[in-house]
């Protein structure tokens, strides 16, 4: 039997427009591209120019502090465009597919043959190892360090996430495989929900099950860490994607780079929300045309509605989205004495409106901030919905007085912005914890490395 | 609504930098927001927002506070009959109460919440909240008799040196509307104490009675005080039943403890206030005076039963609405227990061994709200230690 955690801080918001377990299939978009932002602080170093052409595998750009840090190309066909922003920082580089998908050649490998550094050093070659973040700091990871352990999360609890059971479906070999890899890198810690059926996660081998039982942000890597093995002052600890795991398995079942994802297409605003087949930074028209409503203005959202980006139709999926999410930008604007009013249909932790007494409604929530910034005035807010070992309100307030000591004794090396959102989502003074959490990584990073 | 919105959308650009009336903007702001939720959306961070604001919390504070203004206002038309010795119907007795109180809550409202727009226009901030909840907190924790000056200048100096000196709503250490308390208490102490001012004496508008010169009636705490029986405004015993309903002579908003039971209702429902904290300076309180009625045989104030101690003076008001303040009180959840049960205890602490005054929950409150960081560092700490012990056990 697995070690079962039970979490009991936490809420889940119960949104409208959760995914249907079916697939609805889709075009293949023409154009492909990676946005090196997606990649937490990494300083990009284009290496293709407009004109060249590429394989699924390719480098695009590198790290230029690690260039064996390569960021490959998804698909097959030309690079079109390398867009740059201010200070000529790069945007996005944007390949057009061929429609071949066609990938370099890398071999077909048994995983227990190799050593833990060749698996590394084909991760690097692939370009999959781009995908590994670590924390502390919430980064992607360097390949120079020898992590403690590598953490995957196998589900998702964030309100319209995907089922990574669906996404599981007919890829269990190349997950197990992908498990496999890691473990000769690591000790690897697999976080399945109580929910999870699925026996490829349940008698998942060569890695360390943990069974979590609870509200949202029990699919948290960073919770599921602190449950396991917090991290302390000195350690790093790796995580990675339960979808990233399956590319890894591909590489080395198949001897080729498939970043193809399944991604939904969620929130209130879609009509019959459900799963696609997408290669990982597909143009997102192809998914979106037809299937969202056009009854208010809409917000379309790269990612999960806590932790994702405000993106635009004609925009690309983010390098680690495995969701597209769409609701209203305003919904009943210019309301009218809201402070006081019922609102029957907004939801709210708190009892001043009615949604507890309806737990089982489906809420269509707006982008609205619905009140003004403030100073924190209520006290154990964050509390209520943070399940770690940790004091999220005097970590929140070192961060913001940008006291190092104070933060690294409260805990910022256990912490990620996502695990933060929550707390941002139910706090009335609205403050913008998720940009606060960053800046005090950021800002933490830079003192220490 | 539409036309009030368009209204406001074209004398907005007046009010932005540069505009005619910029010298106004925190005022404007303030009316926009308070009519109207703001249009904007979420612009880093999570896409979606929980319904709640400080806006509603505050609001919810006052609602809670209306029952025990309302019960006050019709003591002070109460006490002024009873005084007089003269028959009256009950909305004679609150619109004397009313007439009374009105201009207390307009000046208190008038002077915060004109420093708080002066603060938020030199800031650049949103004008916040919090006064709205303290502005109506002065005017119910002095007595009927405080001249409208003092309570002009009390709340002058609470909101400016208590609050904004400190950055405003959420940055203030003690609890503004008991530092207007303390401010009246120490600068001008004639008009708070003794047993002339708790009993409105003259007639205004015709409403009300002339009470002879001469009348006093002391509150029911300093009877206590004295070691006397406890007397009401016409000079007979008051019951417990008086104590309960707030019919009795005390400080307009704190009498009645059934509707400061109702606003506790609204406050631990809607969750805006701590039952932690609620709790255990009810617990606190028994416990100390329990204490003392078994060690001081000698003193008065010590045999009071402890059931009386809870509802006499402000120790209800006090626990519901002051001690609950976020900001002020403990913020950990450990913590709250320490600091309710620390002002349950001090405040029958103060007002058993303090010759000198006979109410003890403002010290205690505002004792409490200066050690409270303290006690929150000490919890905090505790985390802080398991995290270093968890390191220094791997090395």
């Amino acid at each position: 039997m697995h070690r079962v955690v039970k979490i009991s801080k936490g809420l889940d918001i119960k949104l409208k427009g959760a995914p249907v377990a079916t697939m609805t299939s889709i075009e293949a978009a023409k154009q492909y591209a990676l946005m090196p932002a997606d990649f937490t602080r990494v300083t990009p170093k284009v290496v293709v120019k407009p004109g060249d052409a590429v394989k699924a595998g390719d480098a695009l750009f590198v790290d230029k502090n690690a260039p064996e840090l390569r960021f490959v190309s998804p698909v097959s066909g030309k690079v079109v465009a390398v867009n740059r922003g201010e200070r000529r920082r790069v945007l996005s580089i944007v390949v057009e597919s061929d429609g071949k998908f066609e990938s370099l050649e890398y071999k077909a490998k048994d995983v227990f043959s190799l050593s833990g550094d060749e698996v590394k050093a084909d991760l690097l070659n692939s370009g999959l190892f781009a995908f590994m973040r670590q924390r502390p700091y919430d980064v992607i990871a360097s390949p120079a360090d020898a992590p403690r352990a590598i953490f995957v999360s196998a589900f998702d609890s964030k309100p319209l996430a995907v089922d990574f059971e669906v996404a599981l479906k007919g890829n269990e070999e190349d997950f197990q495989t992908g498990l496999d890899a890691l473990s000769r890198v690591a000790p690897v810690f697999l976080g399945v929900s109580a929910k999870q059926k699925a026996t490829a996660l349940n008698v998942a081998k060569n890695v360390t099950t943990t069974v979590f039982n609870g509200p949202h942000p029990a699919g948290n890597v960073g919770v599921q860490i602190n449950k396991v093995a917090p991290v302390n002052k000195g350690e790093i600890v790796w995580t990675i994607g339960a979808e990233e795991v399956i590319f890894i398995g591909r590489l080395f079942n198949k001897g080729r780079i498939d970043l193809t994802r399944t991604v939904a297409l969620v929130g209130s605003e879609v009509k019959n929300p459900s799963y696609s087949k997408v290669v990982l930074g597909a143009q997102l028209s192809t998914l979106l045309d037809g299937r969202l409503s056009d009854e208010n203005e809409l917000r379309i959202i790269d990612g999960n509605v806590l932790t994702g980006s405000k993106t635009a139709a004609d925009a690309f999926l983010g390098a680690f989205s495995n969701e597209i999410t769409v609701i209203p930008e305003i919904m009943g604007g210019d309301e009218m004495f809201g402070w006081i009013a019922p609102r029957f249909s907004m939801f709210s932790t708190s009892r001043s409106y009615f949604s507890w007494l309806l737990p089982k409604r489906e809420y269509v929530i707006d982008a609205r901030i619905k009140g003004g910034e403030r100073h924190m005035i209520m006290s154990n807010e964050y509390d209520k919905v943070f399940p770690m070992d940790i004091y999220p309100e005097y970590l929140i307030k070192a961060i913001i007085t940008g006291n190092i000591d104070k933060m690294e004794e409260l805990g910022i090396y256990e912490v990620a912005p996502e695990d933060f959102a929550l707390c941002e989502f139910v706090d009335s003074s609205k403050l913008e914890l998720q940009r606060i959490v960053r800046e005090g990584l950021d800002k933490l990073r830079a003192e220490m490395c | 609504m539409k036309i009030l919105r368009n209204y406001l959308n074209k004398i907005k650009p007046n009010f932005e930098e540069g505009g005619k009336l910029s010298a106004l903007r925190s005022v404007f702001d303030g009316m926009e927001t308070f009519l109207f939720v703001p249009n904007d959306t979420a612009k880093c961070g999570v896409n979606i927002h929980d319904a709640i604001d400080s806006k509603r919390i505050m609001s919810f504070v006052v609602i809670a506070l209306l029952p025990a203004m309302l019960v006050g206002m019709y003591n002070i038309g109460f006490q002024n009959y009873a005084a007089a010795g003269v028959e009256a119907t009950w909305w004679q007795m609150f619109l004397y109460g009313l007439v009374n109180m009105l201009p207390k809550i307009i000046v208190s409202y008038g002077v915060g919440l004109g420093i708080e727009f002066i603060a938020a226009q030199i800031k650049k901030e949103e004008i916040h909240e919090g006064f709205l909840v303290s502005g109506l907190l002065i005017p119910m924790i002095v007595p009927v008799g405080c001249p409208l000056w003092i309570i002009a200048i009390a709340t002058a100096f609470a909101v400016i040196f208590a609050k904004e000196v400190f950055g405003g709503t959420g940055m203030n250490i003690v609890n503004v509307a008991l530092i207007a308390r303390a401010f009246i208490f120490f600068a001008y102490p004639s008009v708070i104490s003794g047993d002339t001012v708790w009993v409105a004496t003259e007639q205004i508008f015709g409403l009300g009675a002339n009470v002879p010169d001469g009348y006093t009636c002391a509150t029911a705490l300093q009877f206590a005080a004295n070691g006397t029986e406890i007397l009401g405004a016409t000079g007979s015993a008051l019951t417990t039943c008086d104590m309960l309903t707030g019919l009795m002579p005390g400080s307009i908003g704190e009498t009645s403890v059934i509707a400061i039971a109702i606003g506790a209702v609204i406050l631990l429902w809607s969750g805006v206030a701590s039952w932690k904290v609620m709790f255990s300076v009810f617990v606190g309180g028994i416990a100390m005076s329990l204490l003392f009625q078994n060690t001081l045989p000698d003193n008065p104030v010590a045999q009071v039963p402890f059931w009386q101690h809870l509802i006499l003076g402000g120790f209800c008001f006090g626990a519901v609405f002051m001690a609950t303040d976020p900001v002020t009180a403990a913020r950990t959840e450990v913590g709250k227990y320490f600091y309710g049960f620390g002002i349950g205890a001090m405040a029958i602490l103060i007002r058993v061994l303090n010759p000198g005054y006979p109410e003890g929950m403002m010290l205690a409150i505002l004792l409490m709200n200066v050690t409270a960081p303290f006690i929150d560092y000490c919890v905090v700490q505790a985390n802080v230690n398991a995290r270093a012990r968890r390191l220094t056990k791997k090395n």
